[in-house]
């Protein structure tokens, strides 16, 4: 066939990058349309954040305690672990996309490995915080906040582990890969909401 | 539902009750579905109805019959099961029922998750229900739920109990199932539609069914925010988010409730104006006026619909008014296109009057009124004057409640043909349609006139100042009028279910593509599809060839450009031909 027959096929750079050259299907649809909706739940919660942080009297816990004692190393540490991982999560997108199962495996196990350990992180931080969730607003917010967070977090491994698993079984190749960018997509979700809702609470308004 | 099973499934003729029954717990077929939702929310709808009937007698005359409380609680779950578990669910149903078939796709595009909405809707719908058998009896806050009355502060009198957390839960796993269903109706909009049913040829129904479905993706996240904090604000956080007395702030719980709760007012309208305009498209026997307009003041409603909420704040003094204020008189422009289409395309048109007409055309002058005095509302100094008084009440019932009710009856003459292959009894129809019309303008323009007297809402009880006694005895009786109206409505449905006479696959000559398979349409809707040139297929099929000849004909070609093989082909032909 001669080269001029080809019809040029126009790809998208970001939509390329984030879903692939391949048609989107009904399923990736339906999940870019959940993180939207999930997009929306977290921004009521970040409004209430802000809104009580900027106009309350009694914004600090009211045992007198503070967030940490000392340094922010653990939490900085965490949060570029966590949103670092979106990395090998593409990475898991772009193999699979090859059709390197392989790869994708070895990928999406870093994420799952950084992903529980964040989460080990976050019940030591709850479990050494000098306050309750009934000590105010600050301390509310940061419960529910992390809670949800943290929540989400725990979703985002279960849908990965469940990927893993059927990757392990022989699932997917370069043309069915659908739950791999959804959960790659999540994924990315869960890092940068991570960004608006730790920042605020260690850095500006603790 | 023997019978209505008997309909839909006549693959199992001999299969005994228990297959049948369960075969609508396990099925994922959007009909089905579609037909408990409708079944589910019309049997809420009555629940609520009998909450009004409560409030109505107790108000009709001077002195209690029962307490505060039991009113309290009352008024609280008639708002709440009509909105959640009526009006929304409902136009859910409709949804559910004709958008696939609109837009000749098989299915919806995930046929499980939507049985998942469905379930989990009922699950809350149940759930909210049972709260009046939770100590301290249910959520008696008011559908609005504004704290420091939700909270147990040490300052309320009689602090709400576990009916309250019930109340909270529900709502959030009836959002769940918004939500849930909402990302269902945009991705088979926007991935499922058959060969040649471009953006712009979609009909109208689905059109508001696509904006109704981004509005719930939207907003109901936020509403399931609010509730979230509520719930732990009552059960850990002791009121640091929305009792002032702990550092939170009231207006928080407003301004979160309200993003939801505006958005949807639209949420419970727009499907019920969508109805109206295909059956204006179907009745007049005419192409609605002005496809585009219409389809451009959906989506500048559900666009402003998002930056007015704080007009249900105006009194609040925490919002800024002359912003909210503009933004509410611009959705009046919006609106006023639609309503100006709907009168134009009966303008001369061949109307013909059967139920479901009736209703849409009952629907336009409700809606007017409501209209009307929500630009009364928007203004400011008006609104300081009206807040919380019967003004308000008789403005959202017009408007939200009974005017999207009438869309929804409208819908259910319309299409029960399609759902059962029975028409619906005309003549019931109509003594139907006249009671409830008289009976629910007696009921909410009275309404309108005791609160420019002044007459507060949320009251149990009142003193007889000059004329209220008489105007309230008039809204009891219009709402037993209505009452009446529905009851005649619920022996047509079973009626018309065993007696009804048969509907053949297009009763209407409709326009849209639903009425191009048989009645009811089997598991995969359609055997084969005709060919689909503008929004309205069917009428080409009947008239195509006739009106090609036309050199005056004009076939809307569609200008999203992803029309498929042949979208550019009948234009083409009517050029060569002309």
């Amino acid at each position: 066939m001669a080269a001029g027959a080809i019809p040029h096929k126009r790809v998208h750079p970001v939509r390329s990058f984030l879903v692939g050259d391949e048609p989107m299907t009904t399923g990736l649809w339906g999940i870019i349309f959940f993180i939207f909706s999930e997009i929306m739940f977290f921004a009521g919660l970040i409004a209430a954040m802000l809104a009580l942080h900027s106009d309350t009297l009694l914004w600090e816990p009211t045992n007198g305690a503070h967030r940490v004692e000392g340094d922010h190393v653990l939490p900085i540490l965490f949060t570029v672990l966590l949103v670092s991982t979106s990395i090998p999560m593409q990475f898991a997108a772009f193999a699979i996309r090859k059709g390197n199962r392989k790869a994708m495996l070895i990928n999406m196990a870093i994420v799952l490995v950084v992903g529980t350990a964040f989460i080990i992180n976050q019940y030591f931080e709850w479990s050494h915080a000098g306050f309750g969730i009934s000590d105010g607003p600050y301390a509310a917010t940061f419960y529910t906040l992390t809670g949800f967070h943290g929540a989400h977090v725990i979703g985002g491994l279960v849908f990965i582990f469940a990927q893993w698993l059927r990757g392990l079984l022989g699932h997917f190749d370069a043309k069915r890969n659908t739950a791999i960018e959804a959960a790659t997509l999540y994924w990315h979700f869960v890092g940068f909401v991570w960004l608006l809702v730790i920042f605020p609470l260690v850095f500006f308004l603790s | 539902m023997a019978t209505l099973a008997g309909a839909q499934t006549s693959t199992y003729a001999g299969a005994t009750v228990w297959r049948v029954i369960l075969e609508w717990l396990t099925t994922v077929d959007h009909k089905k579905i579609g037909i408990m939702y409708l079944w589910t929310a019309g049997a809420f709808g009555l629940v609520g109805m009998a909450f009004s009937l409560v409030m109505r007698t107790e108000l009709a005359e001077t002195g209690t019959i029962i307490s505060a409380e039991t009113y309290n609680s009352i008024f609280t779950m008639h708002g709440s099961v009509m909105i959640f578990l009526f009006l929304l669910p409902i136009g859910a149903a409709f949804m559910n029922y004709s958008m696939p078939l609109q837009i000749g796709a098989l299915d919806m595009a995930f046929p499980r998750i939507n049985a998942l909405s469905f379930w989990i809707f009922l699950f809350g719908g149940v759930l909210l229900t049972l709260s009046f058998a939770a100590e301290g009896g249910t959520a008696s806050a008011g559908w609005t739920a504004y704290p420091p009355v939700t909270l147990d502060t040490g300052n309320n009198a009689e602090p709400p109990g576990a009916g309250m957390d019930m109340w909270l839960v529900g709502v959030i796993l009836l959002g769940q199932a918004s939500i849930f269903g909402s990302v269902n109706f945009l991705v088979t909009i926007f991935k499922m539609r058959a060969p040649g049913m471009t953006m712009w040829r979609l009909p109208l129904f689905t059109w508001t069914t696509l904006v109704t479905g981004l509005l719930i993706l939207l907003s109901t996240p936020v509403l399931a925010a609010a509730l979230v904090l509520g719930f732990i604000d009552r059960n850990g956080a002791g009121g640091a988010f929305f009792d002032p007395a702990a550092g939170g702030q009231p207006l928080l719980w407003q301004n979160l409730f309200w993003f939801y709760s505006h958005p949807a007012v639209y949420i419970m309208i727009l499907p019920a104006m969508g109805i109206v305009s295909d059956v204006f498209g179907v009745f007049t026997r005419r192409p609605v006026f002005g496809y585009r307009s219409m389809v451009l003041a959906l989506i500048a409603i559900g666009l402003l619909g998002f930056i007015v909420w704080a007009h249900h704040m105006f009194t609040t003094g925490g919002v800024f008014l002359p912003f909210f204020m503009g933004a509410t008189f611009l959705i009046a422009v919006p609106t006023g296109v639609k309503m100006f289409n709907w009168i134009t395309t009966m303008w001369r048109g061949s109307n013909i009057f059967p139920t479901a007409m009736l209703f849409s055309v009952g629907f336009l002058m409700l809606f007017l009124i409501g209209g009307i005095t929500g630009v009364f509302h928007a203004a400011v100094p008006v609104d300081f004057a009206l807040h919380d008084t019967y003004f308000v009440v008789g403005h959202f019932h017009y408007t939200m409640s009974i005017a999207a009710t009438f869309g929804f009856l409208a819908g259910c003459y319309y299409w029960f043909p399609k759902m059962f292959g029975k028409f619906m009894n005309e003549g019931l129809g109509k003594i139907h349609f006249w009671l409830v019309f008289i009976g629910v303008n007696l009921i909410f323009f009275t309404q309108l006139l005791l609160g420019l007297d002044g007459m507060p809402r949320r009251i149990n009880d009142y003193v007889d100042n000059p004329g209220w006694e008489l105007m309230n005895m008039l809204t009891t009786i219009g709402a037993f009028v209505s009452a009446a109206g529905m009851m005649v409505f619920l022996y047509n449905v079973f009626y018309s279910l065993k007696w009804g006479e048969r509907a053949g696959s297009d009763p209407w000559e409709g326009t849209t593509l639903e009425w191009a398979t048989t009645s009811p349409p089997p598991a995969h809707n359609f055997d084969s599809l005709p060919e689909i040139r503008s929004e309205r297929p069917l009428f080409d099929l009947r008239f195509g060839e006739r009106l090609q000849d036309d050199p005056h004909y004009h076939v809307n070609n569609g200008h999203n450009g992803s029309g498929g093989s042949h979208s550019g082909a009948p234009s083409a032909s009517a050029r060569e031909e002309g």
